[in-house]
């Protein structure tokens, strides 16, 4: 299983982005083979359609569950279109996100975040989205 | 001969000043800002005809699409997804370019049309009255303002544009012989002025401040405007009596000492730029 965690970093130490359309990176952690990998999110510096430039680069990756804060309501029917479960963090680091996942003790997002919650640069960081 | 009105910040009586020019030159009026058109409040036209705005979005025929990605990748609003089954379309992102259709080799795409908005002329007295509406919940109001201004009456028009210095009063500038910037004293104000000034001396049209809402002593835009060399049209004071006759959706130019001023506004336009 592909598990696909917004960060603000590269590696399995960095924080957890609660923003999903304009994190900087993803880090994606593979539960079978143990390996993470980093790719730099292209939604992140986009006019518009941010979440939907993420979770385009989310579908083609193969990811099965997205862990981040909140996801625009675009975003958000995208990846429930594709069959991608998304899970909810706080901001704390990548590794103990997908541990606390691991453990069964994230919520499931249910329903779409306010749209353009993470425009501008971090405007949306730390107040919405974390629990 | 078009001459737009334009203010660098919302509210400071753009549309007040452009009905009120309109009535007294006895030009038309077109109202151009699109997202909230208030023209019509105070010119109450007549013999309204409505005409639809529509723009292209495209269609993706599962049968003949390979899943090839393709179209989206050539899009740069990110309106077009592709998921494991098929090609998801954004359609309030679409900018109805048509890049999707020209790089698709299956010949899957072919295009539609949506309304976005409408188009509405009237007449008050002689005057012909046209405004753009934009539907609630579309972000897009550039190809409002394109077809609004495509083909204005003849004669002499008073565009009033959208506030700020957006893409809407970039486009509705392209249209402008001449520019009108509204203002009022106070730190905003000058500061939004100073963006708008920028903008038309881009444009290289001329221009002039209409200093609205004044009432205290404060200088600053008539200090601004000298030492930049701007002429200022008119002052237009601040009181009680033209904000009750206004919010009952009267025009300010029913006060005989407002009607006064206007009347030295266009004096002071006709000298600095003349139109017969």
């Amino acid at each position: 299983m592909k598990i696909a965690v917004s960060s603000e970093g590269k590696g399995l130490n960095s924080l957890l982005d609660v923003r999903f359309g304009r994190c900087n990176y993803f880090v994606i952690y593979d539960t079978e083979g143990e390996i993470a990998k980093a790719i730099e999110n292209k939604g992140q510096m986009s006019g518009g359609g941010a979440g939907i430039a993420a979770a385009q680069q989310i579908i083609d990756e193969d990811v099965d569950v997205v862990i981040t804060g909140n996801l625009g309501p675009n975003a958000f029917n995208l990846l429930k279109n594709s069959d991608i479960k998304v899970y909810r963090c706080g901001s704390i680091n990548v590794e103990r996100a997908i541990q606390l996942f691991n453990e069964g003790k994230l919520d499931e997002l249910t329903q779409a975040g306010p749209a353009h919650a993470g425009m501008g640069i971090g405007a949306g960081r730390g107040f919405r989205g974390g629990r | 001969m078009n001459i737009a009105i334009l203010s660098g910040k919302g509210g400071t009586g753009k549309t007040t000043v452009s009905t009120s020019l309109s009535v007294i030159t006895g030009a038309n009026y077109i109202d151009c800002d699109v997202e909230e058109p208030n023209g019509f409040i105070f010119l109450n036209p007549s013999q309204l005809k409505k005409e639809e705005v529509m723009v292209d979005y495209p269609i993706v025929d599962k049968n003949k699409c390979s899943l090839c990605g393709e179209c989206v990748k050539v899009c740069q609003f990110n309106a077009l997804v592709k998921t494991k089954k098929e090609i998801m379309l954004f359609e309030k992102l679409c900018h109805g370019c048509h890049a999707c259709g020209i790089v698709c080799k299956n010949g899957a795409i072919t295009f539609e049309k949506r309304t976005i908005g409408i188009i509405e002329e009237g007449h008050y007295g002689s005057l012909i009255c046209k405004r753009g509406v934009l539907n609630v919940g579309e972000p897009m109001a550039v190809p409002v303002i394109k077809k609004l201004l495509k083909d204005l009456p003849k004669g002499l028009n008073i565009i009033d544009c959208a506030p700020g210095t957006s893409c809407n009063v970039v486009n509705s500038l392209q249209y402008a012989d001449y520019a009108i910037l509204v203002t009022e004293p106070s730190s905003f104000g000058l500061h939004d002025l100073k963006m708008a000034v920028q903008l038309v001396r881009n444009f290289n049209i001329p221009f002039g401040v209409i200093i609205n809402k004044y009432n205290t002593g404060d200088e600053r835009i008539q200090k601004y405007c000298k030492e930049e060399n701007i002429k200022i049209l008119g002052i237009i004071p601040y009181k009680r009596e033209a904000a009750e006759v206004y919010s009952s959706g009267k025009m300010i130019i029913n006060l005989p000492e407002y009607k006064k001023i206007f009347e030295d506004i266009v004096k002071s336009l006709r000298e600095v730029f003349p139109w017969s």
